[in-house]
């Protein structure tokens, strides 16, 4: 049968394409590959830290190193992993539309997304950047670290997360079927538009932040220089309040995905479907007043701390609703625990302890022992691996049917987040514990005392990489050889399962589906034993 | 298929669906023009409020006059490119091609006009960061307050009168030293410290702004051709709205710049 896949062949077709889902399917290899590299680095840092002292890097080998997995796990994996890659395959489809608004942008987002990450790379060759993703003035002005192409690749990097936010913005608006509301949209659509909110309104400030960054560097311009008067911590307002929001942009789509799955493993619908809607809106808005909360310590004026110290305790109340909501939701659920599912309830486990340790980090008191503590790695971890991370495996097992028409084995989905759940909670529990008792960020040489824990970090890490190994295995394995996947094999309400074949065909849909569903109404789909899968009732 | 014009992409149902995306995107990237200058406006406003002194100095070093006659001509661009837009709409393709040709006629002033002020301030090195350097001759001084001649310092006058003390004061200055007159050499001696800081933000902001008017220029380039190509026509003028909609925002844009660095009190 023609499906989007084989619809046409050849290179071109796909270099070219304006189609939104093979766009989506080049941006997953596209993050998965900086995944790896990122995962990479990851691994060389927690090595490093097996023991006291040189072990396999010297410090300034370990400074570069931790800022190059920082800057490729931000700016090249996370930030684009929901929105860019699922997103694009998923929500044209979701919508009942055949494309999204603007697919020349969408392409050339794309492109853009390629040509940063060659700039972020071509640093990596040269005099790999030792600053931390976070760049800050002075340090980053002075170093002869080779920044300026760094900072130039988030730069072109932004404007490709910003077309592709402006690009879900419009579809959203514009082309959704008539009878499909705002409050008839799946969750996961909310959560994006969300996100895409945030991406078109604060990623420009990023741009403009390390322009004069770049300013600063080749020119002398003296913004951020206190030798000329300048203001380094306007750097860090600045970059702050694109990048305390970016966190959302990284976030609000992994919450969007739990909802999702959540939903339909409990074959129940969503609980306050309104209340999770309305939240990811408030945590968009407040996500653009909380960026002082990175400054406790920098100097900033004690009013502005208490300001910010409350706002960003006000976020924890739209984050909270979710959790709530989600678990009302498997409240007498009928609750099967296929590896989606596994993923998002780890999501709900871990993420409860990445928000909550938040609330340490945003009262003032505890701040400043905790501050550039690894107990902030750990909490950051919690949100954006535990989180993000999480939730974008779960969206990856819960639609790879959908984008390959090929089923994965359930054992080894399984065991592997199993081994990534172990894992995960080895290598970070231990660095909240570290950060409490004063072990710094950043650092490549510790104390005797903390080499246990440590090296029970260290190990965790290793676990989590053998996960992460596997599931690359039976997912490229499921390609192969895997078993043919029918079109709604989790009984899902959402129309790019009950409409929709898998793979979907080029044009998603012959016609606009006419009728008017709710997305979490299971009675409309029934289990057929002979197809093993479920099919409009 | 029939029902689809040539004009329509194959996913949207009709046309008007399509031109009111075009339009919702086009104003999603404004909005995201605007936050990228946000950020030169929030350094503007960090800096003249922390350092007012530095503004009120400086800006006296910028060409009211031709800063005013920038403001006009880009007004008057906005002018021809709104008046291009309705020509489109009315299919009235020659008054199209002149108001086009008109907006860039004066996009090219503008640049023109700005060369020019760019130039005296390298010739004086008013530049940025460590590049400041001034001129200190005539040509440097302020555009509106010339270095009066010299005049002779005033002999001191010997008191009079009964508690007046016998014994003369001394000279102020050595004789033969300029009388200061007028705003300039005023300013001159207090000249603040950091004074580049304004000039950096300057060029910063007047520079991306021209690097827009550069790229807004292209655009019209590319919907003069197409509209001599006649691509355009009641039925069909998204891109002249969407290339207008831009130009109309880098002219807003220049409007707050004109008066925040040029008119300071």
């Amino acid at each position: 049968m023609s499906n989007y896949l084989n619809h046409t062949s050849g290179w071109k077709s796909w270099v070219f394409t304006l189609d939104h889902k093979r766009i989506g399917i080049m941006y997953l290899v596209a993050i998965l590959s900086s995944f790896l590299l990122g995962g990479i680095f990851a691994m060389l840092i927690r090595t490093e830290l097996l023991s006291p002292g040189q072990t396999i890097m010297d410090a300034d080998t370990y400074n570069r190193t931790f800022t190059l997995h920082g800057a490729i796990m931000i700016f090249l994996f996370i930030i684009p992993s929901i929105p860019a890659a699922l997103g694009n395959f998923v929500l044209p489809v979701m919508l009942g539309a055949k494309d999204v608004a603007f697919p020349r942008l969408n392409l050339m987002s794309f492109w853009l997304y390629c040509f940063g990450a060659v700039f972020a790379v071509f640093s990596l060759v040269t005099k790999a950047v030792d600053t931390g993703w976070t760049f800050y003035t002075p340090y980053s002005t002075t170093t002869s670290a080779s920044v300026i192409s760094m900072t130039l690749g988030a730069v072109i990097l932004g404007f490709s997360s910003i077309f592709t936010g402006l690009n879900f913005v419009v579809t959203i608006h514009k082309l959704r079927p008539k009878w499909m509301t705002f409050f008839k949209m799946p969750l996961f659509l909310w959560s994006l538009y969300a996100t895409s909110i945030i991406q078109i309104l604060a990623t420009p400030v990023l741009g403009i932040t390390l322009l004069l960054l770049i300013a600063e560097r080749t020119m002398g311009i003296g913004i951020f220089d206190p030798g000329l008067g300048g203001d380094p911590v306007l750097y860090q307002h600045f970059f702050w309040f694109y990048s305390h929001p970016a966190v959302y942009i990284m976030i609000l789509p992994a919450m969007g995905i739990v909802s999702e799955l959540i939903s339909v493993f409990s074959r129940k619908t969503i609980f306050g479907y309104r209340a999770i809607a309305y939240s990811s809106v408030a945590i968009a808005l407040f996500g653009f007043f909380v960026w002082g909360h990175h400054m406790f310590t920098s100097g900033q004026s004690t009013l502005a701390n208490m300001i910010f110290s409350l706002l960003t305790f006000s976020v924890s109340i739209p984050s909270a609703i979710k959790v709530f909501n989600w678990l009302a939701t498997l409240y007498k659920g009928s609750i099967s625990l296929a590896a989606p599912m596994l993923y998002a309830l780890m999501f709900i486990f871990l993420f409860a302890i990445g928000g909550l340790t938040g609330l340490f980090l945003g009262t003032l008191a505890t701040d400043v022992h905790l501050h550039d503590t690894y107990f902030v790695v750990a909490h950051f971890h919690y949100v954006m691996f535990g989180g993000t991370m999480i939730a974008f495996l779960g969206g990856l097992h819960y639609w790879w049917p959908k984008m390959f028409g090929k089923m994965y084995s359930e054992k080894l989905a399984a065991l592997a987040a199993a081994l990534i759940f172990v894992g995960f909670n080895m290598t970070f529990f231990t660095q909240f514990v570290m950060g409490t008792r004063g072990m710094p960020r950043r650092y490549y040489n510790y104390p005797e005392e903390f080499t246990t824990a440590h090296q029970i970090s260290s190990i965790g890490s290793y676990i989590m990489g053998l996960g992460f190994v596997l599931i690359a295995s039976y997912l490229v394995y499921s390609l192969m050889w895997g078993k043919k996947a029918p079109g709604n094999p989790w009984g899902a309400a959402t129309l790019e399962w009950s409409h929709c074949p898998s793979p979907p065909p080029h044009d998603n849909f012959a016609e606009v589906p006419s009728q008017d569903t709710d997305p979490y109404d299971y009675s409309i789909v029934k289990y057929d034993e002979e197809s093993d899968s479920y099919h409009l009732a | 298929m029939s029902e689809h014009s040539k004009n329509l992409a194959h996913h949207f149902s009709n046309t008007e669906q399509q031109f009111e995306s075009g339009k919702l995107g086009m104003w999603l990237f404004l909005a995201t023009e605007i936050l990228l200058f946000g950020g030169l406006f929030a350094a503007y406003a960090v800096y003249r409020a922390n350092h007012p002194e530095i503004f009120a100095y400086a800006h006296q070093y910028l060409d009211r006059n031709l800063g005013a006659l920038n403001t006009v001509v880009l007004i008057c661009s906005s002018f021809t490119m709104a008046w291009g837009v309705r020509m489109a709409q009315l299919g009235k393709q020659k008054q199209l091609l002149w108001s086009l040709m008109l907006t860039l006629v004066l996009a090219i002033a503008f640049l023109g006009v700005k060369g020019v002020e760019y130039e005296s301030k390298w010739k004086h090195g008013l530049l940025w960061g460590k590049n400041y350097n001034p001129v200190e001759h005539v040509e440097a001084a302020p555009a509106h307050g010339i270095v009066g001649e010299a005049a002779p310092v005033d002999p001191p006058e010997v008191p009079t009168g009964e508690n007046a003390s016998l014994i003369a004061p001394a000279q102020t200055g050595p004789a033969g030293l300029a009388h200061t007159s007028g705003e300039a050499a005023k300013a001159h001696e207090e000249a603040p410290d950091n004074v580049h800081i304004f000039f950096g933000i300057y060029f910063l902001m007047t520079g991306l702004h021209g690097l827009h008017v550069l790229i807004g220029m292209g655009l019209i380039l590319w919907i003069f051709a197409r509209s001599y190509w006649g691509h355009f026509g009641p039925d069909y003028y998204t891109p002249v709205d969407l290339v207008g909609l831009y130009w109309h925002l880098v002219d807003l844009i220049w409007i707050f710049l004109f008066p925040l660095l040029y008119l300071i009190r």
